[in-house]
């Protein structure tokens, strides 16, 4: 890992400059930039990228996240590569925008460094603010570690090109956006190679006017937002296609989701984001030293759903929890993640317990002996229930 | 009238050709449509003015009504007419009845 080799550099990066640095091996053409905690360090870091000249790009500084998203769906659709970033509030006020971008089949990359939602006022790292995007026909990758994040953000860009859908990227605020790592960085040639300029087929053009953005009457409406659905679904082999090749060409892949121990695991927790799956395979560890066959699954695509590797994950468990970073208010399992899976073992006809757990909400902190309890309840009381864990009641 | 199925359309909704819009008959969702009676039209002009979408065509020509002429003559342009029914209400003669769609 640490050697260097020739077409490669190991840097001491926080998830958010490795974000930065993605960005610029990816030669974006437009980048719309907007402060807001704990993404600001990503366009900080761009803005420096473009100011050096190390970037050719048009940075445009705007007046609002909407406006943010705004500029580089306009930008996507002159046929511009783009890229913008935000966290909670900020991806709250692009909301609308989210679903006009992947209607209208940009494919902007966007990295979200999750946080919490408004009120009261939180700065810190959940997934309240990615969960309440899930369903805008983006796709949604959830990395784990700044490396993963920098290889996110290139594969993003293939594969959102390669289906003319927009990606977001998103991995915890702080603790993972601000806390460094070593990341091993591509050469950037390279990874222009691996991301040739696809020929759109459609784009703002003078010399081929097109109309974007029409209005669709009741005749029509309804075929536009079923070829999104189809498209979406279709990004699963897409991702998975694109994560592979990129295995062979950079050394690195991560599939759709990963395991950790999970061969022989009779007890799982699964979950998402660095954070919960770092302190989960520690807990598992524990488990397993004290003689509970314990493993972990981490979702890291999480839009499309990638029901059939999740089902075959958890084909062996006797029970297995959901630790989730959100809340889903009013749903009959508050869970988000936990939701999405008993829906697919509901359609699949598999049946087992499975336990939802709320943590780290707000970013309270979720000590491993929170997960390793989390095992302990899988083992002497299977059963299906949403829990709020560390939480004071 | 069989229209394109899903993948048979450019995706995001692009419209591919500039000036479709000129193909785009706005009728559609007329149930009351507005019958010129030509008998009792004295020419004022006041539904050609009236009317919000401007469907209301004045012809030249000479026509003879009765023992009448006249030298313009006002038609219902149906492609475009929403059948809102202003020209009907602002008729000083009445020539115009309001007549439900054939379903």
């Amino acid at each position: 890992m640490m050697q260097i080799q020739k077409t490669r550099w190991v840097e001491a990066l926080t998830g958010n400059y490795a974000t930065a640095y993605a960005v610029k091996a990816a030669d974006v053409d437009v980048i719309a930039v907007y402060p807001i905690t704990p993404q600001t360090t990503i366009v900080e870091k761009l803005s420096e990228f473009v100011a050096n000249g190390e970037l050719n790009a048009e940075l445009i500084h705007v007046e609002s996240e909407h406006s943010a998203l705004s500029a580089v769906v306009g930008a996507s659709a002159a046929g511009a590569r783009v890229f913008t970033a935000t966290s909670s509030q900020g991806l709250e006020l692009a909301h609308e925008i989210l679903h006009i971008a992947s209607a209208m089949r940009l494919p902007i990359v966007m990295a979200v460094p999750a946080r919490a939602i408004s009120a009261p006022i939180s700065i810190h790292n959940d997934y309240g603010d990615v969960m309440n995007a899930r369903d805008t026909g983006w796709i949604i990758y959830i990395a784990a570690s700044a490396q993963e994040v920098y290889d996110t953000i290139i594969q993003a860009y293939r594969v959102a090109e390669s289906v003319n859908l927009p990606a977001m990227v998103a991995y915890d605020g702080f603790l993972l956006s601000h806390t460094v790592e070593p990341v091993e960085l591509n050469d950037e040639e390279e990874v222009r190679r691996f991301l040739p300029r696809p020929v759109r087929p459609y784009t703002l053009n003078p010399k081929r006017p097109v109309t974007m953005g029409p209005l669709a009457s009741p005749d029509w409406y309804y075929e536009f937002k079923y070829q999104q659905a189809v498209a979406l679904k279709e990004t699963y082999k897409v991702a998975k296609d694109v994560d592979a090749l990129y295995g062979e060409k950079f050394g690195r892949s991560y599939g759709v989701l990963e395991t950790y121990k999970m061969e022989d695991a009779e007890y799982a927790i699964v979950t998402y984001g660095g954070a919960a799956f770092g302190n989960a395979k520690a807990a598992a560890d524990i488990a397993r030293e004290r003689g509970t066959a314990a493993g972990v699954v981490r979702m890291r695509l999480y839009r499309p759903f990638p029901t059939m590797d999740l089902l075959k994950a958890l084909e062996g468990v006797k029970a297995f929890a959901v630790l989730d970073r959100a809340i889903m208010f009013g749903s009959p399992a508050e869970g988000p993640l936990y939701k999405d899976i008993a829906t697919a073992m509901f359609i699949h006809g598999v049946d087992k317990p499975a336990v939802g757990v709320i943590h780290g909400i707000g970013q309270r902190t979720m000590y491993v002996e929170d997960m390793y309890k989390i095992y302990t309840m899988l083992r002497e009381n299977p059963r299906k229930e949403v829990v709020f864990m560390g939480v004071r009641i | 009238m069989s229209l394109p199925k899903a993948a048979e359309l450019p995706i995001g909704a692009v419209i591919p050709e500039p000036g479709s819009t000129r193909r785009n008959k706005t009728a559609g969702w007329r149930t009351l449509k507005p019958v010129i009676h030509d008998d009792k039209c004295i020419r004022c002009q006041l539904c050609w003015l009236y009317c919000p979408e401007g469907t209301i065509a004045e012809r030249k020509g000479v026509f003879q009504v009765g023992n009448r002429t006249y030298d313009v003559k006002y038609e219902i342009v149906y492609d475009y007419c929403k059948g809102c029914g202003i020209c009907a209400n602002e008729c000083p003669t009445k020539a115009i009845e309001m007549v439900p769609e054939a379903p």
